[in-house]
């Protein structure tokens, strides 16, 4: 018991590491227009392509270089970061709380309700999840919102699914037939004994599904099915960069370089949360 | 003065026919100590989940009565049973992890049972839990009721449970084997306290166990189960002193004695189990030409 607590004791800078750069890359993105070196529409076709500032050629201000059309690329990140938290935050918690909702219905109460659930999510999780976003998103129209209730829409059975399980196996605990014992109702059974025990699940999952929204939004403005405006996005600078990797390889290296560090974050992050909130693990 | 429970022909099913309890009778007078012996799957903790109204959902009552304090628990109302039963019974657990809620505190574990069940205020419910926590000398109730579950011993959790058990003054505790999970050390300790509140407040004790010895210490009555049958029912004493059903006689042959711990143990002997396995079947028998 020991031994494995001081070993996890160890793990946590994985905490520190995941957290320091999400907030890191969050506060950017909350203060972008004070952070950004520069105006990240402004287009300059004197300063096209120019090189991160390690390599010859590099202008000064213009950190990471700049894209095809000579915009700041360190200014479209920071930018770009805006729609992928907001993304990441309303999408994880519309699905949150839709699946966590219905998988603790399921798990807790079974019978009927787990077979009509448990069906339903059989159904959904046959759509192939990119697909799916694509479609819901041509139906929905383009958008910010209609970006977040695709997700939302597709990714509850995330939720629903785990925590389904997870409330199975409390509803067989004894304190929850004790709790019937003692004269209590089911639904109070479920939130009071059986919801404390699945919130580390849901945390961590909450915390992994920011991750998925952030790359499922950056796939659909790769293929310019995310906000139709012109504020910039990872993916759609990801989809720019694409095009002159030859000549400039940093429009494309920069954007993934950030994408994998927030997506892998978010992960690692919920991971390292869940045993923080877990009374056994602590 | 009617029994504190008194279970009358009670007869469960399983979903593909088999009986689970066979016309069980049995009955707890107030303040008595009643143990249920029988090997494991004979049906002992069935009957406790029946009548604290906990049985499996594919367990189906098909016959008999169930009556606490009087009151027919089978023509109650779902709801009026549930608050009965609620406010009358307690349960003292088998295992003492799996029955307190680990991401929840000891402390309002326990008070909130007593709001429920009484309609007190935190405060009363604190000060009676602290009391139930000194009867069951735990001497650092501050400590206990801030921990975690898994920040406690086992015997310190089945502690807490005898504890809270008894807080609400229930008329009758099923005590489903409250030993087995436990340390043989600190079985000893638990059985004592087990009965010292049980003389104190006088409550009554449905007492499950396959322990033989544990019969003995404790209960004034006993009921010998096998198979879902009650195949013998005497006073303790009496039933030591002269066991009149085989089985029951094959029984304490097998239980292993400390005067003499180099005897080899025996099983149940198998003529006893024939006949067993005989009478049964033409109980059953009996039973299915009247039921369809």
């Amino acid at each position: 018991m020991d031994e494995a607590r001081i070993a996890r004791r160890r793990l946590s800078p994985r905490l520190w590491l995941a957290g320091g750069w999400l907030l890191l890359a969050l506060l950017a993105a909350i203060f972008a227009p004070l952070v950004a070196p520069q105006d990240p529409l402004a287009q300059d076709l004197m300063l096209e392509r120019l090189p991160p500032f390690w390599l010859d050629g590099a202008e000064p201000g213009y950190w990471l270089g700049t894209d095809s059309l000579g915009r700041d690329l360190l200014s479209r990140l920071i930018f770009g970061g805006r729609i992928a938290f907001i993304v990441a935050f309303a999408a994880a918690i519309a699905a949150c709380l839709v699946g966590s909702t219905l998988g603790l219905v399921a798990g807790y109460f079974g019978g009927w309700a787990d077979r009509i659930i448990s069906r339903i999510v059989d159904v959904w999780m046959a759509f192939p999840p990119v697909l799916f976003a694509i479609l819901l998103v041509a139906v929905l129209g383009t958008g910010l919102s209609s970006v977040i209730l695709a997700i939302g829409i597709i990714d509850w059975t995330r939720f629903c699914r785990v925590i389904r399980a997870e409330a199975m196996g409390q509803s067989r605990m004894d304190y929850v037939e004790n709790a019937r014992i003692a004269g209590y109702g089911r639904i109070g059974i479920m939130l009071r004994e059986v919801l404390p025990n699945v919130v580390p699940s849901i945390v961590a999952l909450l915390s992994l599904e920011m991750g998925i929204a952030v790359i499922v939004e950056a796939i659909l403005s790769f293929v310019n099915l995310s906000i139709s405006t012109d504020d910039p996005t990872w993916g759609g600078i990801i989809a720019e960069g694409r095009l002159s990797i030859h000549q400039a390889w940093w429009v494309l290296v920069f954007p993934l370089i950030t994408l994998i560090l927030t997506v892998l974050s978010f992960s690692q992050f919920g991971e390292a949360l869940k045993t923080r909130f877990d009374p056994v693990l602590r | 003065m009617s029994a504190c429970l008194d279970i009358r022909d009670l007869s469960a099913v399983l979903p593909n026919g088999q009986r689970v309890l066979r016309s069980v009778s049995l009955s707890v007078q107030p303040g008595e100590v009643r143990a249920l012996v029988g090997e494991s799957g004979a049906g002992k903790t069935m009957i406790g989940k029946a009548v604290l109204g906990v049985l499996p959902s594919s367990v189906r009552i098909v016959e008999g009565n169930m009556k606490l304090e009087g009151e027919d628990l089978g023509k109650l109302q779902p709801k009026a049973r549930r608050t009965l039963i609620g406010a009358r019974t307690a349960l003292i657990p088998q295992d003492p992890l799996t029955a307190l809620n680990p991401s929840r505190r000891i402390g309002p574990q326990m008070t909130d049972r007593l709001v429920r069940i009484l309609g007190w205020g935190g405060e009363k419910a604190d000060t009676r839990i602290r009391q139930l926590l000194d009867e069951v000398q735990i001497r650092d109730p501050d400590r206990v009721l801030k921990s975690y579950p898994h920040e406690l011993s086992g015997g310190m959790r089945q502690r807490v449970l005898i504890a809270a058990a008894f807080a609400a003054e229930p008329r009758l505790i099923v005590a489903d084997e409250p030993t087995t999970a436990l340390d043989v050390t600190v079985q000893k300790q638990i059985l004592r306290l087990i009965a010292e509140l049980q003389r104190e407040h006088g409550t009554a004790i449905l007492f499950v166990t396959h322990d033989l010895g544990v019969v003995a210490k404790i209960s004034q009555k006993v009921s010998v189960l096998y198979a879902g049958k009650v195949v013998e029912e005497a006073d303790t004493a009496a039933l030591f002193a002269a066991p009149e059903h085989p089985y029951t006689r094959a029984l304490m042959a097998a239980t292993p004695r400390y005067t003499d711990p180099f005897a080899s143990l025996m099983p149940v002997d198998e003529t006893v189990l024939a006949g067993l396995a005989a009478e049964i079947a033409a109980a059953d028998q009996a039973w299915r030409r009247p039921h369809g």
